[in-house]
């Protein structure tokens, strides 16, 4: 058998897991590997602007397909470019294999050129990280990454890998199969506990699916859909969940949680029966625990034990995969017809819809609910930034299937949508692919633009201009008596510092602003026309604010409604 | 806060102390005595942990700990019988013959042994459960003990 160096292995292991495509960034350590892959017609790289671009793309990759993503780092700063990607996946569970390189395996603990303990550093936010030492066990890393990054309850995994095992020689020989003793995620669930929330569904009289994005991970969504619509139990979804369940079908009542519909959370707090899915009551969901849902027995389905009773005590625990657990319960599912239940939420839908002010002015979730009126006939992804931008992308435009909401949940990282609208777009040319932007996030990767431009990847950035840090600005106003310490981005719109428009244009891309209501839709025709990446550069509302709202540490009763 | 005995047989691999460490460093839990060790199986090792934790938290970071892919197995030995040894070495003030001979008296009626005499000092070494390596201590603690090394509980669970 002819030996292979281990940059010529690595290739083949990308190969051999169908992961074709790369996002990355060089520098001296990953020479051996760069041009590996620089040989390699088959392997698409994507050379971004900014190591945090080419892991936040690798993320939006892996949500928008499903598939593992994968980005490579140079040592030392490279890679801890990569960290606050590396920590976005962890937190919202997306399956990416990040690849570093490292100085010299001899070099290793001598503070050398570049080098930092990245093994050390990402030890908390990835599911799991290698050092190879030796060229020999690249093969076997490379096929144990691949499946922990993928199955049980997927995550990132790291491996930091020395410049000279990049070149080392060995035989190749991929394994077929993985075997970790400590590692065998349950799927099947435990039929004794699904009987045991079917017969709690049949006793209850206001139950209520309560949706994650673990159903999305697990492709599931199907198999809810099925189940809810069989049961006729009304369904909330997370931020993570939203698509998981089709948002204009009328057993949807949207997000719950911090800025979730107020009918959403009044169900969970009205609900004799909590059917968790996939999710794993995050502090923005329940708010003051002791007050979530206190009339509900709690069931909840979910991959990762670890989940279960972490924050609420669960009744009715069923370990394993959404999906294949929602089509053991579709098998026992009947249909009920809950008539004062469906009754009482129809009338806190007609009381307490989202809403804003409806007038002349150009209000946020007005140009959410055109896009989505404009593209209502195609394939649309919404990725965002985080903040007021992300919120309202959230709560008015209707998701109606899986992986095509890409949001940073967990970690919130603001500067994550645009580069993870460029990785979905790759992952999904056919798709048209929004990044709904605050004019704060978009300057943490703009230098992305150069990315897009120059793969042609046409993704429309909409920025809802606010001149303001708005979540943080909202906080503010509401609880530190309007005093805006450092959230004002400008003093008046006409001191908006960059100019967008000619940013884009500097770029190559296309810049449109909008200042007033009449012109958003042809704007919004404009950008979808446009065949390369365009920012749309909406001022909007300043002070306009994210409404429901529950105070941070809140009961979710206690729902701030706002002027509108 | 109260103090559990946790063992975690984990691959014997380089960087595995540091994450079953690290799940309880990340929540502020001290360790208070740590053992690790190869098992029958040379591949496996076994790490005993004595942490001062609440309750609710542990909880979580047993199933953390079993989240971790090169851990095998957890088992939690607070509540349940098991044995239990730690070893220590304890160096006392000795120097004249009459004190000596009160030492070495301690010693043939505790078990414990003599494993090192100096011109000023003995060193007693004993391996016991904590109850009677604690009495050890206090019955040598009036002669002036210079300077005390124990390990780390080990425990396995009893199968009374
Ligand atoms: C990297 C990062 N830094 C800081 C924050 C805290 N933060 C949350 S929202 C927000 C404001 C975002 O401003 P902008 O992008 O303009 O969005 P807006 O809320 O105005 O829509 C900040 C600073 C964060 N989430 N991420
Ligand atoms: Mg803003």
């Amino acid at each position: 058998m002819s030996k292979l160096t281990g940059a010529e292995i690595f290739v083949k292991c990308l190969h051999e897991e169908k992961s074709t495509t790369v996002f990355g960034y060089p520098g001296g350590v990953i020479i051996p590997l760069a041009d590996q892959i620089h040989k390699e017609k088959s392997i698409k790289f994507y050379l971004t602007r900014h190591e945090q671009g080419a892991v936040h793309a690798a993320d939006g990759y892996a949500r928008a397909t499903g598939d593992v993503g994968v980005c490579i780092a140079t040592s030392g700063p490279g890679a801890t470019n990569l960290v606050t990607g590396i920590a976005t996946a962890y937190l919202d569970s997306i399956p990416i294999v990040a690849i570093t390189g490292q100085v010299k395996s001899t070099l290793i603990g001598n503070d050398a050129f570049q080098e930092v303990d990245m093994v050390g550093i990402t030890r908390p936010i990835t599911k799991h990280n290698y050092l190879v030492k030796d060229v020999k066990d690249l093969a076997g890393v490379m096929k144990e990454a691949f499946h922990i990054a993928r199955t049980g309850r997927p995550g990132p995994v790291l491996i930091d890998l020395p410049v000279d095992v990049q070149i080392q020689k060995t035989e190749f020989k991929y394994p077929k199969n993985v075997s970790i003793r400590g590692y065998k995620p349950t799927y099947e669930g435990h039929l004794g506990q699904i009987k045991k929330i079917m017969k709690a569904i049949s006793k209850s009289s206001r139950p209520l699916l309560y949706v994650g994005g673990g159903v999305i991970l697990s492709e599931a969504a199907k198999e809810l859909t099925a189940f809810a619509k069989k049961t006729n139990i009304p369904v909330t979804m997370t931020m993570m969940g939203l698509g998981a369940f089709p948002g204009d079908n009328r057993l949807s009542l949207g997000m719950l949680g911090m800025h979730g519909t107020a009918y959403a959370n009044h169900a969970v707090q009205d609900a004799d029966l909590i059917i968790a899915v996939g999710a794993r009551f995050d502090d923005r969901v329940t708010g003051r625990i002791d007050k979530f849902a206190p009339n509900a027995k709690v069931a909840h389905i979910d991959i990762d034990p670890s989940s279960v009773s972490k924050n609420i005590q669960v009744d009715i625990p069923v370990i394993g995969d959404a999906k294949s657990i929602l089509k053991e319960m579709n098998k026992l599912a009947e249909k009920k017809s809950y008539t004062a239940w469906h009754k009482t939420i129809e009338k806190w839908k007609k009381e307490l819809p989202l809403k804003y002010k409806d007038d002349n002015n150009v209000h946020p979730q007005y140009i959410i609910e055109q896009i989505q009126e404009i593209t209502k006939d195609k394939d649309v992804i919404i990725a965002t930034e985080v903040g007021q931008n992300q919120m309202w992308a959230a709560q008015h435009y209707i998701y109606s299937k899986p992986r095509t909401w890409i949001s940073s949940g967990g970690l919130g990282t603001m500067g994550y949508g645009f580069p993870a609208a460029i990785g979905a777009q790759i992952g999904k040319p056919n798709s048209l692919v929004f990044d709904i932007a605050g004019d704060g996030s978009i300057q943490m990767n703009i230098q992305e633009l150069a990315t897009a431009v120059l793969n042609k990847l046409p993704v429309k950035i909409i920025i809802l201009n606010n001149g303001y840090l708005g979540m943080v600005r909202q906080w503010q106003e509401l609880f530190y008596d309007k005093r805006y310490a450092w959230t004002v981005l400008a003093e008046d719109m006409d001191q908006m510092c960059p100019d967008f428009v000619k940013l884009a244009e500097s770029y190559g891309a296309k810049g449109i602003r909008v200042k007033k209501k009449a012109e958003v839709k042809s704007a919004i025709k404009e950008a979808i026309k446009t065949k390369g990446p365009v920012i749309v550069d909406f001022w909007i509302e300043r002070e306009e604010n994210v409404f429901p709202m529950v105070p941070a540490g809140e009961s979710i009763s206690n729902m701030m409604h706002g002027l509108a | 806060m109260s103090k559990f005995v946790i063992a975690v047989l984990v691959e014997n691999k380089f960087g595995v102390l540091a994450r079953v460490a690290g799940l309880f460093s990340a929540r502020g839990f001290n360790i208070n005595s740590l053992a690790v060790g190869e098992t029958e199986d040379p591949d496996v090792s076994r790490i005993t942990l004595v942490v001062e934790a609440d309750e609710k938290i542990l909880e979580q970071v047993k199933k953390q700990l079993n989240k971790l892919i090169d851990t095998i197995k957890v088992e939690d030995l607070t509540d349940g019988e098991y044995v239990d040894r730690e070893l220590i070495l304890i160096k006392v003030k000795a120097s004249g013959v009459t004190v000596r001979e009160k030492i070495v008296s301690i010693v043939d009626s505790t078990g414990a042994a003599i494993v090192d005499i100096g011109k000023r000092s003995v060193t007693v070494e004993e391996s016991g459960n904590e109850h009677s390596i604690k009495a050890l201590i206090e019955l040598l603690r009036p002669y002036g003990i210079i300077e005390i090394v124990r390990t780390g509980k080990i425990a396995l669970q009893s199968d009374k």
